[in-house]
């Protein structure tokens, strides 16, 4: 009892980090319909900010966490600006091909510049595992699901009640329409990607946290596995992302606490198969056609 | 005089109000044309429409008409010619400038946000209105609370006003078709416009439900003081509702002038009939 208790802790961990960077994904696909492949890279950057700031520059953690997000922001807008708006009105592969390309050269940019090699990120803290009933639970998995669930209510509030939020979901509806109502396209669409590219940024301190090294390929996995997670929950929908990422990581510690883990990877794309197979439009996902 | 050769400022019907008489029109459009490769879909388009003033834009299926809006919002640049809205010109500005600039419209298929609450549509319709910064919404300070509920009060007065506030709180797609259509004309005037677009605002109305529309276009007018200019094919509405009308036919207006003289008129009876043998 007391491991399937710790098992589902480590789900909850490790899916609070996928509903994060899930919820980037479903965000961007829900407002121009991209599939931002290089959405899991600003992890990677984020976690190489941090080593710099803490190794490098032998900053505190804090400066360390502040800088991370800030530029995960400015790198998901700036991305947006140069690559994804020059392509608004040209054919959804074109931008998706780009996407994939962005992808590539951030991953093979940071090997160039950081080299291939872990980099090892000190600690942000020093705090000792905490006892709950017998069940030890480590103080980053305790911040790790507090911080994920603080930020999603805070997203969804921002979207739910503020009139910038209403502008996401009114361009992500309709765009011609929106524009009509005097909503500014543009502006609405770089807010997506700050507020996706801020929670990868949170996402990346908080895995950071756990698995304290930067390589230039580890955005790679995570993105794909968040990307599972958004598909799973229903592309476009932000509960969606939420539920879709806890559930994918609580099905990987599963696996893993059965012996399986060699399987891991494999049940999560397993998982993705099902659900195109099943129902494709996802758990909380419209049904609807493809939008023309 | 009649409204083809009327020069603004000049009276156009008797219930137009003394003091928008000499003011300048809200519209004003010269020479207005646009070619899509090599085809001129519209072209040396004149228009005006007085401050309160209701004008229909008529013509046969694929005259233009719809183009003229699109123009008119700058969701296609016009090739030729200029559009002033209330004495600025639209030219360089962005649709959602123009918005700002007092043109709100409707479409001829409806386009609400089908997933957001009837409240939500209308509240958007007042995205520019609502001036409070982003730092403020986020942290929750005084001045966003302030501002949204004088929001959300406007917007429940402005659905009131149509009978429409016991809907607030559905989802605007699941509102039977007539209340659709007036929620996108709430909608619009949630941005507070000085010319309100209303493309084909009785397609798909029974006769009862367009006599109702008709008191609906007139009860705007008159309550918010604005100006109206519409497309329309069902006859009926024009002819009672519109102070003047313009019929275009192949990208031209062919006819400009009152109810009386359109109905009249032999090129716009040709236009929409064919030429007469003998």
């Amino acid at each position: 009892m007391s491991n399937f208790f710790s098992q589902l802790i480590n789900g909850l961990q490790l899916g609070s980090i996928y509903a994060l960077v899930a919820l980037g994904y479903s965000m961007v696909y829900g407002i121009i319909l991209l599939l931002n492949f290089a959405h899991g890279d600003i992890i990677m950057i984020g976690a190489y900010t941090s080593w710099i700031v803490m190794a490098k520059m032998g900053l505190p953690p804090v400066a360390a966490i502040f800088a991370t997000v800030i530029v995960c922001t400015l790198l998901g807008v700036f991305i947006e600006k140069v690559a994804y708006t020059p392509l608004r009105s040209a054919p959804r592969i074109s931008l998706l091909i780009t996407a994939i390309g962005i992808s590539y050269f951030l991953e093979y940019g940071a090997q160039l510049i950081w080299g291939a090699s872990a980099q090892v990120i000190p600690s942000y803290y020093n705090v000792a595992p905490i006892s709950i009933g017998g069940v030890k639970i480590s103080f980053t998995a305790i911040l790790t699901i507090a911080v994920s669930v603080v930020s999603m209510i805070a997203l969804a509030l921002l979207v739910q009640k503020t009139k910038v939020g209403k502008a996401m979901r009114a361009v992500s509806e309709d765009t011609g329409a929106a524009q009509l109502m005097g909503i500014n396209v543009n502006a609405t669409i770089s807010f997506t990607f700050a507020i996706g590219s801020a929670l990868a940024g949170i996402g990346s301190v908080l895995y950071c946290c756990q698995y304290a090294q930067a390589t230039p390929t580890m955005g790679s996995m995570l993105g794909l596995k968040a990307f599972v997670a958004a598909v799973l929950g229903g592309i476009g929908s932000i509960p969606g992302a939420m539920v879709g990422g806890f559930a994918i990581g609580i099905a990987e510690c599963f696996v893993s606490a059965i012996g399986l883990s060699v399987w891991k990877d494999a049940v999560v794309f397993a998982i993705l198969i099902v659900v195109l197979l099943v129902k494709p439009a996802g758990l909380l996902g419209r049904q609807l056609q493809e939008k023309v | 005089m009649s409204f083809q050769d009327k020069l603004y400022p000049a009276p156009t019907n008797s219930f137009l109000k003394q003091e928008d008489l000499d003011k300048r029109p809200i519209l004003d459009v010269r020479n207005l044309g646009i070619d899509f490769g090599g085809l001129t879909a519209v072209d040396s388009l004149d228009l005006m429409v007085g401050r309160t003033e209701i004008t229909g834009l008529i013509g046969p299926n694929g005259a233009g008409k719809t183009t003229v809006f699109n123009m008119l919002t700058n969701v296609y640049t016009p090739t030729r010619g200029s559009i002033l809205v209330d004495g600025v010109s639209t030219a360089g500005k962005k649709t959602y400038q123009v918005n700002k600039m007092g043109i709100a419209r409707t479409f001829q298929n409806i386009r609400l946000f089908k997933d957001l609450t009837v409240l939500d549509n209308v509240l958007i319709g007042m995205h520019n209105d609502m001036s409070y910064h982003l730092v403020n919404s986020v942290l929750r300070l005084p001045g966003y609370w302030k501002q949204e509920r004088e929001a959300r009060q406007k917007a429940l007065e402005l659905l009131g006003i149509f009978h429409m506030q016991d809907m607030a709180q559905l989802q605007a797609g699941s509102l039977p078709y007539g209340a659709q259509r007036r929620l996108e004309i709430v909608r619009a005037l949630a941005s507070k416009p000085k010319l309100l677009l209303l493309d084909e605002p009785a397609a798909g109305m029974n006769p009862s439900e367009t006599a109702e529309l008709m008191d609906t276009i007139a009860y705007i007018r008159d309550t918010f003081h604005i100006a109206i200019l519409l497309i329309e094919h069902d006859m009926n509405l024009v002819m009672g509702v519109c102070e003047g009308i313009a019929v275009l036919s192949f990208g031209r207006i062919i006819a400009k002038g009152t109810p009386d003289e359109i109905r009249s008129n032999p090129q716009v009876i040709e236009a929409y009939l064919g030429k007469q043998e003998g």
